[in-house]
């Protein structure tokens, strides 16, 4: 044996509190930031940008259930469309001005998320039983129902949904601030969920349920934590939307949305939640470069489908993350048959 | 009564779709255990197949008899040959990876053949009516016209009758029929067995997809074509055939009869106010189903072994 | 009152009784074993008592509480933990976080608590650390922490299974099958781990094994199955001497 090796070595993360200040400190740097981008971009850039930021939320959340903790859902687009008809109902009937702006923004959006949790809990208490293709298309089923539900309601109370005509005339007060804050706040939570010992339960289920409730660890309980915070940042994404774009199309929250949200997750790699980043931002920009073939979208998004599961099925980055993180390590060959590859992983660690 | 027989009718007439549709779900998890998340927009293909050949057939001739076997047959090629091409170039190549890889590899042919038939050059976005092949008449009814049977009703009842007789024939009839079902029961063992499991798995992705394109004809003569049609039938009858037991045959005939009887029902009694969740009734289904006996009408238990 | 307690336990698979009346009492720091040929029911058996299936009838009892019938990680949280006899470690996970899953259950934080990564939060996280490595190191696998658990040999798989089990802090380990896969050298060192478990871990160690050497020199007691039936009970000479146990084994005399 080895005794200059290191076996295992805490990489040097800086204190806590830092990473909060820092955090914090970007949260309101957001905020200028935004400002100088809305003033000097072009608007048609601004946009695309906001689409990233609410892709990011949308492939990040996701990324926890489908990616993390292995559960297939194919309904993200419906818990999207509570978060965004959440805000876009009150918001269009309060229409809140000046001061009372923010505020009103924060409780809305939170609002959507949270009614969305909820939808996630009544969905994922019966659903999180069934596995593999069984539960994605009980999702689906879940989210066409959600959708059926918008398309036939006219009004709740006092309150104008729309029904099949869609919502309009929401104002629009989502901003660059609004979306980066909230997909800043969704990427820390997602990421320090899922690097942390509590969060190794989501992982441990995606590798083996059996052996994860024998150790201990409850499964249903887990699985529908994953799947309400997933739908609760679905509902933040939908949120921000619905207050960016001013109105909004049932039509729009159907299983073909959530497909393009299960296409970011699968191209940046199942698990890794930097990957599910970088693919937000590309399967965003890209379509946008070829808009004059607008129709090539979603053919474009079909085809990462299909080569990426035949070429490259674990994704860009496979469950890796862009930098190292305690406890990951690159997938080495296998130990017995090449001694080496120990001292050389160290190497490279 | 008579809304009762008329309803059951069409009912029947509908479920025979779902039906057509649903066998090819079930062949193929029989043997793959794959949901063929592109079978609904094979159906598709087989419409606009159709309204194609309609057209062209129509452009030299009249007789509904000549131009009839040319489209329904026709679609039925071209859509075999489409399952064919499937199978071999999206999943085949996958044949060994988890399950859910595959999944999203039909979900991905799904959206692209969706996609493509909405560029111009191929079929358009748009809705198109059917060429007016056959048009709708009532053949049989009673005096009170309360109860009609369409000729479309006979040609759906008709046309899915003898495909599955044809059906039952090949799979328990056949050689090729006995090598399928010994695929589906153990598929490592009949490869050892001297079976050529790659043929197999071919001959029922082209025979499912053949039936599915008989649905689409229908279909898109009785309402109209558009690409994103496959979608809601080939759902629904996805949930037929996990209704009637994935897997089972005859559960894939009685799973889309219920799934059509069941949704015409709550259409012609639910009161007005609610008809627009009748889309919402197959996932319901679908769920409880799921829930409470997820092995379906006709299905097998399969305990994971620890 | 023995700490686990099993008494007329049955189970039924589809009209065959995979395991009929099965009796047994095991106290802290025995080492019991449970043998028979292929088939006879000795992982239905740790099935069962684990929560995976439920049993037809009979009791399961554990400090005097009954737990047949809880769900698997109830019995795990209640002080039952066990391997599997085909390794299901968490293969795409490191060896550190395999162990680190054990110890998921003791953790008194909640997911707010993960997400801002409170004092609380960094103090559990660290000690558990702490504690995971402690444990590799007792069991020989400190310097394969950092490894993804598949890349490891069959041999280590074995014992990284052992350790998470371990981590759940258990009162009876349940050891399936440990030493199939391993060379003669292996399994001696393992005989020399098991023994140190049940002494430094103060655990009550319930083992199915196939390699009779083994089972007949670490086990102060072994039972016996066949065909779901208890055939033999006792000292490991007790069990050899038995005619009937022979016969299970190696068809009828002639």
């Amino acid at each position: 044996m080895n005794v200059n090796m290191t076996p295992f070595r805490r990489l040097p993360t800086l204190p806590v509190w830092v990473i909060n200040s820092a955090l914090t400190a970007i949260l309101v740097g957001l905020w200028p930031l935004g400002r100088a981008l809305e003033q000097n971009l072009n608007p048609y850039y601004l946009q695309i940008l906001i689409l990233v930021g609410i892709n990011i939320m949308l492939a990040v959340s996701l990324n926890l259930v489908n990616g993390i903790t292995g559960q297939f859902s194919l309904g993200h687009a419906g818990f999207m469309a509570v978060g965004a008809y959440t805000a876009g109902v009150l918001l269009r009937h309060y229409q809140p001005e000046g001061g009372a702006i923010v505020p009103a923004m924060l409780g809305v959006l939170i609002l959507g998320g949270l009614l969305a949790a909820a939808a996630g809990l009544i969905v994922g208490i019966p659903t999180l039983r069934l596995q593999g293709d069984y539960l994605a298309i009980a999702t689906l089923g879940f989210g066409e129902i959600i959708n059926v539900v918008i398309i036939n309601t006219e009004s709740v109370g006092p309150f104008y949904v729309g029904g099949s005509a869609g919502l309009h005339g929401i104002p629009i007060y989502a901003n660059f601030f609004w979306t980066f804050g909230a997909a800043l706040f969704c990427v820390v939570c997602v990421w320090r969920l899922a690097y942390s010992n509590k969060g190794k339960a989501f992982a441990a289920i995606r590798e083996d349920e059996i052996a994860a409730g024998a150790m201990g660890v409850n499964t249903t309980y887990y699985k529908v934590a994953a799947f309400v915070i997933g739908a609760f940042f679905a509902g933040v994404a939908g949120g921000v939307s619905a207050t960016w774009f001013g109105n909004l199309d049932p039509e729009s929250f159907r299983f073909m949305r959530s497909i393009e949200i299960v296409a970011m997750v699968v191209l940046g790699g199942s698990g890794s939640i930097t990957g599910a980043i970088v693919a937000a931002i590309l399967l965003t920009w890209l379509p946008e470069q070829l808009r004059a073939v607008q129709e090539w979208r979603l053919v474009i998004y079909a085809l990462v489908l299909i080569l990426m599961m035949i070429f490259r099925p674990a994704g860009l980055l496979g469950n890796r993350e862009l930098w190292p993180v305690p406890g990951r390590r690159k997938p080495a060959p296998p130990a017995t048959s090449d001694p080496d590859s120990r001292q050389r992983m160290m190497a490279e660690g | 009564m008579d809304q009762l027989i008329q309803q059951l009718i069409n009912g029947l007439s509908v479920g025979a779709t779902y039906a057509l549709i649903a066998l090819g779900y079930t062949m193929v998890y029989g043997i793959l255990r794959l949901i063929n998340f592109a079978h609904g927009e094979v159906y598709m293909v087989g419409a606009v197949s159709s309204y194609y050949l309609a057209e062209w057939s129509m452009g030299w001739t009249h007789s509904l008899w000549v131009s009839l076997p040319i489209v329904v047959v026709g679609s039925m090629v071209t859509c075999a040959i489409l399952g064919f091409l499937i199978e071999f170039l999206a999943y085949r190549p996958l044949r060994d990876r988890p399950r859910l890889v595959v999944l999203i590899s039909a979900i991905g042919v799904s959206l692209l053949l969706q996609n493509l038939a909405q560029f111009q050059a191929i079929f358009g976005p748009t809705p198109k009516r059917f060429p007016e092949l056959i048009q709708s008449t009532p053949v049989l009814y009673n005096a009170a016209h309360t109860i009609v049977l369409t000729n479309l009703d006979i040609l759906s009842l008709g046309l899915s009758l003898g495909l599955m007789v044809i059906m039952t024939w090949v799979v328990l009839g056949t050689k090729t029929g006995l090598a399928l079902r010994a695929v589906s029961f153990r598929f490592d063992i009949s490869m050892l067995m001297g079976i050529n499991t790659g043929k197999i798995i071919s001959f029922t992705f082209m025979f499912g997809s053949a039936l599915a394109a008989v649905a689409g004809t229908i279909d898109a003569i009785r309402y109209d074509v558009r690409p994103l049609m496959g979608l809601m039938p080939g759902l629904k009858a996805f949930v037929a055939a996990v209704l009637g037991g994935i897997g089972s045959i005859p559960g894939a005939v009685v799973g889309g009869l219920l799934m059509g009887l069941s949704e015409t029902l709550v259409k012609g009694y639910l009161p007005s106010a609610y008809t627009g969740y009748a889309d919402a009734v197959a996932f319901v289904v679908l769920i409880v189903i799921l829930l409470v006996r997820p092995t379906g009408l006709f299905g097998r238990v399969a305990p994971e072994k620890v | 009152m023995a700490l686990l307690e099993i008494s007329n336990l049955s189970v039924v698979f589809g009209g065959l009784k995979a395991l009929c009346d099965f009796d047994l009492s095991l106290e802290q720091g025995e080492l019991v074993g449970l043998i028979g040929p292929n088939g006879a029911g000795k992982t239905t058996t740790f099935n069962i008592v684990t929560g995976v299936y439920r049993p037809a009838a009979g009791g399961v009892r554990l400090g005097g509480r009954s737990i047949a019938g809880l769900n698997p990680y109830q019995i795990n949280h209640r002080g039952i933990a066990r391997t599997f006899q085909n390794i299901r470690l968490f293969a795409g996970m490191s060896v550190l976080d395999n162990v680190l899953v054990g110890f998921n259950q003791s953790l008194r934080h909640g997911f707010v608590g993960t997400v801002l990564r409170t004092p609380r939060h960094q103090r559990e996280d660290k000690r558990n650390q702490d504690r995971a490595m402690e444990l590799l190191a007792k069991l020989g696998l400190d310097d394969r922490a950092m490894e993804t658990a598949h890349n490891l040999p069959y041999g280590d798989q074995r014992r990284l299974e052992i350790a998470r089990a371990l981590a759940t802090n258990p009162k009876i380990l349940l050891l399936d099958e440990p030493a199939a896969g391993m060379n003669p050298q292996e399994k001696i060192e393992l005989a020399a781990m098991i023994e140190m478990i049940r002494t430094q871990f103060r655990v009550g160690i319930w083992l199915i094994e196939h390699d009779m050497k083994l089972v007949m020199s670490i086990c102060q007691r072994i039972t016996v199955l066949d065909h779901g039936q208890t055939i033999a009970v006792g000292t490991p000479d007790q069990v050899r001497a038995d005619p009937r146990v022979c016969e299970a084994y190696l068809g009828e005399p002639t």
